[in-house]
């Protein structure tokens, strides 16, 4: 998976779990938690959701890489899916 | 008028031996052996009135056996068991509107349980809603919302829908929780929590566990909820009629923000007789049904106590206002780190504020500190949640 | 056009001694001084004393004089300082003006047009203070007027002195001061219905005068709560305007009546007497009402205050009709009468 494709699925996971959300005005680099006010609820389901579209199985221990989108792109294609 | 031997029609009927044949039902309106005569009833004394009235008997259609033909009290009984016994006739008070509806709708006032008119009088809208035969208990708080929610009828298709549902949920959480705090006299109380073990053992459990069955902190506060509510029954329930009616299983609601504003809290029906991994999976299911706002009836059973919990965006401590008829509401604020002093060695800890807010009609301070102490025990202990 | 209620008041006047050289205006202080509250404050100046004219200190006299002129083909204005003195001329009104045109055979009209302060709510205690309009309102013959607001506070003199017969407006002290928007084209308004001043449909608020701000505040405070109220201006409460009650209690199906008046033998008991003969089977609960506690009206501003009909005793009277638990609101004890 390259990181166009990775970004696209972080996108339509995102846009199921916060519907309202405009994804053209989150900053990739920034906090996903701090711009969208996501919890720990939405942040399992966004793990859960990424795993079911890319087979993707994320530690706990790696949640903190997982805080931007640029940050979970990067790490969606350093696992190599 | 030639006068007739006086019978009434009601007593007629009956005298028809069954079963009928098809001719002697179309016989039956008038009998041919017995000339049915209206009259002016003959009564003099007003207990016998009251009794006609009791037992919704039409007097002008009794047959007196007393002094000069006058009806009495045995024959308005009589006539009464006759008809088939005292009809359905409710105490409650009625209004004259429900009593018009009830009428032209063919409602039996005496099969509404609730009147939500003054002094719990039975008003138009009552008849109207006329009760489910699959619903026992009125559920006013959570079908406003699920009517607020429901995509079919409210679709969230257009901006304006959106903001419109948005002003709507406002309106009536204001309602609502402006309803708590004038009813009800709320009691606060909270304890500090070392979430320690809870937190390690989350992460020990998770660190095995596929993505799909990870638990999250809030599983456990939920479950030592339950668990503290089935212990503490006085603040699992329901505040009705001047009354508290305490809940035999527990239907948890969880106040869950929506996403553009307003609080909604739906139910985990039966969560006494779920597992920690059954509640988890239940709390991620109808927090992603309050988020995309498709609830379903299930998540609208009326809960008997509610939990809020902040979450790690959140405050350190919530003292919620209750959602009545319930008596309690548990609230979590987001877990800390804190100095924590224990067997005289200080220490950092994870530490969460517990808080109870329970109708002091229902429950006194230490049935709450009782509550607050078995969420306390149970956390302690997560590997038995 | 920003205005206020006196000011509105005063357009009236001087729009009717404008547009008819029969109208005058009468009373005590209307002329030198500009009236007791400033109404007529000007019109001294601007139509001389022969049409604004200063009267000796006796109500009966004047309104007598008032009536002779109106007979005599004149349409004259009367101004009562306040409604307590109006007492003073209760035979001349009520046996001389209501009578007249009926004891006569229909040869005699009486077009006088009376109006005088009403109300409370300025600590001018039991002698000024009193709201005696639902007395008027009794007597058949008169036609009796409550201007609320800004528009009927301008246009309801105009459409009274064409009336034939004699009619009372009954403008409230409290209100003079009330400050708002006024269309510069703002002229007569009909006098026969009364105005739904609020869209609701959980409860209907029937009110008038004085009390018709604390009621749509009220309202407003209810829709807070998540309560729909209807709000009902009377605007005359004779004769009154039994259709938009009933149309709006029909759809409603609750009432509660706000009434500055005291509660026994009030418009409000009028009112209530005929929702529940015209109305009965809509109803969900017993009409409320909010009236002032039946004591002369104290001086000192606390006890005056909760002599009065309030916000709170308007929206405790709601939750009794809905069936809510009914309680002092914010604190503030419910003295005024409620039912």
């Amino acid at each position: 998976m390259n990181a166009e494709q990775a970004r696209a699925v972080i996108e339509r996971v995102l846009s199921r779990i916060a519907p309202e959300v405009d994804l053209l005005a989150v900053d990739p680099t920034e906090s996903l938690t701090d711009q969208l006010a996501i919890n720990s609820m939405d942040q399992l389901n966004l793990v859960l959701g990424v795993h079911e579209e890319t087979g993707v199985d994320i530690p706990e221990r790696d949640y903190p890489k997982l805080a931007s989108v640029e940050g979970f792109v990067t790490y969606l294609v350093a696992r190599g899916a | 008028m030639t006068p007739a031997l006086a019978v009434p029609t009601a007593v007629v009927d009956l005298l028809v031996p069954a079963p009928l044949s098809a001719a002697a039902v179309a016989d039956r309106a008038v009998p041919t052996a017995l000339v049915v005569v209206a009259r002016q009833p003959l009564v003099t004394s007003p207990l016998v009135r009251h009794l006609a009235e009791q037992h919704d008997i039409d007097l002008t259609r009794v047959a007196g056996t007393g002094t000069g033909g006058a009806i009495t009290r045995h024959d308005v009984e009589n006539a009464s068991r006759l008809a088939g016994g005292p009809l359905h006739r409710t105490n409650r008070p009625t209004s004259p509107r429900a009593r018009r509806l009830a009428t032209q709708l063919g409602v039996d006032l005496a099969r509404i349980e609730h009147g939500s008119g003054p002094k719990g009088s039975i008003i138009g809208a009552d008849v109207l809603a006329r009760p489910r035969p699959d619903s026992k208990t009125p559920r006013p708080l959570q079908e406003v919302f699920a009517s607020d929610l429901s995509p079919g009828r409210d679709p969230l298709r257009s901006a304006d829908a959106a903001t419109a549902r948005t002003a709507n949920m406002r309106r009536r959480t204001a309602a609502l929780m402006a309803r708590s705090k004038r009813e009800i006299p709320h009691y606060f109380l909270s304890t500090e929590i070392d979430m320690s073990e809870a937190i390690g053992w989350v992460r020990d459990t998770n660190a095995t566990r596929f993505v799909t069955e990870r638990l999250l902190a809030a599983a456990l506060l939920l479950r030592a909820v339950v668990i503290a509510a089935l212990e503490v029954p006085e603040t699992n329930g329901h505040w009705v009629d001047d009354e508290f009616r305490p809940a035999s299983g527990v239907h948890l609601g969880v106040a869950v923000s929506m996403r553009g504003g307003g609080l909604i809290a739906p139910c985990i029906a039966d969560a006494h007789t779920r597992s920690l991994d059954e509640l988890m999976s239940a709390l991620r299911d109808v927090v992603g049904r309050v988020r995309t706002g498709r609830l379903r009836s299930g998540d609208l059973v009326d809960p008997t106590i509610t939990v809020t919990n902040l979450g790690d965006q959140g405050a350190t401590a919530v003292f919620g206002v209750i959602y009545p008829p319930q008596v309690a509401l548990a609230g979590f604020g987001k877990i800390v780190e804190r100095p924590w002093a224990e067997h005289g060695l200080l220490g950092v800890r994870p530490i969460v504020v517990a808080t109870v807010s329970a109708d002091h009609r229902a429950s006194d301070g230490q049935s709450g500190s009782r509550f607050l102490n078995r969420i306390d025990t149970h956390l302690q202990a997560p590997e038995k949640l | 056009m920003k205005t206020t209620y006196r000011e509105a008041l005063r357009a009236g006047l001087r729009d009717a001694l404008l547009r008819d050289e029969r109208v005058f205006l009468m009373g005590e202080d209307v002329g030198a001084y500009g009236g007791c509250f400033a109404v007529s404050l000007g019109l001294f100046e601007e139509f001389g004393p022969e049409r604004v004219r200063d009267t000796p200190l006796s109500e009966s006299a004047f309104v007598g004089a008032g009536i002779g002129a109106a007979i005599g083909g004149m349409r004259p204005i009367v101004e009562l300082m306040t409604v307590n003195f109006s007492l003073l001329a209760l035979d001349q009104i009520v046996n001389n003006a209501a009578t007249l045109l009926h004891m006569s055979g229909g040869q005699c009209h009486v077009p006088v047009v009376i109006r005088t302060t009403t109300g409370a709510g300025r600590q001018l205690a039991a002698q000024h203070s009193h709201s005696f309009e639902g007395w008027y309102a009794h007597i058949p013959g008169l036609r009796v007027l409550a201007p609320a607001t800004l528009e009927d506070a301008r246009g309801m003199l105009w459409t009274a002195l064409q009336s034939p017969d004699p009619v009372m407006i009954f403008e409230h002290g409290a209100l003079l001061g009330m400050d708002g928007e006024l269309a510069d084209d703002a002229g007569a308004v009909e006098i026969d219905h009364a105005a739904i001043r609020r869209s609701g449909t959980d409860v209907t608020l029937i009110t008038y005068g004085g009390t018709l701000h604390k009621t749509l505040a009220a309202a407003e405070a209810l829709a807070a709560e998540g309560v729909s109220a209807e709000v009902i201006d009377l605007r005359t409460l004779r004769p009154l305007d039994d259709a938009t009650i009933m149309e709006s209690v029909g759809r409603t199906h609750r009432a509660v009546i706000v009434d500055e008046g005291w509660r026994s033998g009030s418009v409000s008991a009028e009112i209530s007497a005929r929702i529940m003969e015209q109305a009965f089977y809509e109803l969900d609960a017993p009409v409320g009402r909010v009236c002032t506690a039946e004591i002369p009206i104290p001086y000192a501003k606390q006890l005056e205050e909760a002599a009065l009909p309030q916000v709170p005793a308007i929206m405790a009277a709601v939750h009794d009709v809905l069936g809510r638990m009914s309680t002092s609101v914010d604190g503030v004890p419910v003295l005024a009468e409620t039912h």
